[in-house]
C-alpha cells in the first residue's frame, strides 16, 4: 500500500516537471523592471543613434552590438560623443542579454539570447543601414 | 521491499535527469518573439505604422 502511494507520488512529480518544462519553453520572461529600464534607456538613445545608423557612421555587428564603422562620417568634434554613445549602447545591450537570461534562471542562455538578438536587430534594420554579414564584412541593407 | 524502493528511487532519478535535460534546450522561437518585442519598442517600429498621436481636431 505504501509502495502504491510512493509510485503515485513519483508520477505526480514527473508530470509536474514536464508541465514546468513545457511552460518554460512557451515563453521567455522579459517583463522585469531591469529589462524595462534598459529598454527605456535604449529607446531614448536611439534618437541620437538613428542618424548615425542612417549615414553609415555606426553599424550593427553580427554579434548583437553596434560599432563605429566609418569615423569619417562623423565631424571630428563629435567623435568623442559618438564613441560614448556606442559604448553606452553596447553596455546596455550586454546588460539586456544578461538580464533576460537571469530573469529566466538560465544564465547559460546569455550567448544564445545575444545571437538571437543579433539576427533580429539586423532583420529589422532600416534600408540603408550597415550591418556585418556572417563573414564579418560591412554590408549595406 | 527495500529493493523495490531502491528501484523506484533509481527510476525517479533517471526521469528527473531526463526532465532537466529537456529543460536545457534553448527556446529559440520564444527568444525571437521576445527579441522582436523589445526591438520594436527600442526602435519604435510599431509606432511608425500608425501616427503616434491621434490627429488634432
Amino acid at each position: 500500500m505504501r509502495t502504491n502511494h510512493f509510485v503515485r507520488f513519483i508520477g505526480l512529480v514527473v508530470l509536474m516537471h514536464f508541465a514546468g518544462s513545457v511552460a518554460a519553453q512557451a515563453n521567455l520572461e522579459v517583463n522585469t523592471p531591469a529589462v524595462a529600464a534598459l529598454q527605456a534607456g535604449m529607446q531614448k538613445r536611439f534618437a541620437e543613434l538613428s542618424p548615425l545608423l542612417s549615414n553609415g557612421a555606426v553599424g550593427l555587428t553580427r554579434d548583437g552590438f553596434v560599432a563605429l564603422r566609418d569615423a569619417n562620417a562623423v565631424p571630428l568634434a563629435q567623435r568623442q560623443q559618438v564613441n560614448g554613445l556606442v559604448t553606452a549602447e553596447n553596455q546596455d545591450r550586454t546588460a539586456l542579454y544578461r538580464e533576460i537570461a537571469r530573469a529566466n534562471n538560465k544564465p547559460e542562455w546569455e550567448n544564445d539570447i545575444r545571437a538571437t538578438f543579433a539576427q533580429r536587430w539586423i532583420d529589422k534594420a532600416q534600408g540603408g543601414w550597415y550591418f556585418q554579414n556572417n563573414a564579418g564584412a560591412w554590408t549595406r541593407k | 521491499m527495500r529493493t523495490l524502493n531502491l528501484c523506484c528511487g533509481l527510476i525517479l532519478f533517471t526521469l528527473l535527469a531526463a526532465c532537466v535535460t529537456i529543460n536545457i534546450y534553448f527556446p529559440a522561437a520564444a527568444a525571437e518573439k521576445a527579441a522582436d518585442k523589445i526591438i520594436d519598442e527600442v526602435w519604435q517600429l510599431r509606432n511608425s505604422d500608425k501616427p503616434a498621436l491621434p490627429p488634432a481636431k
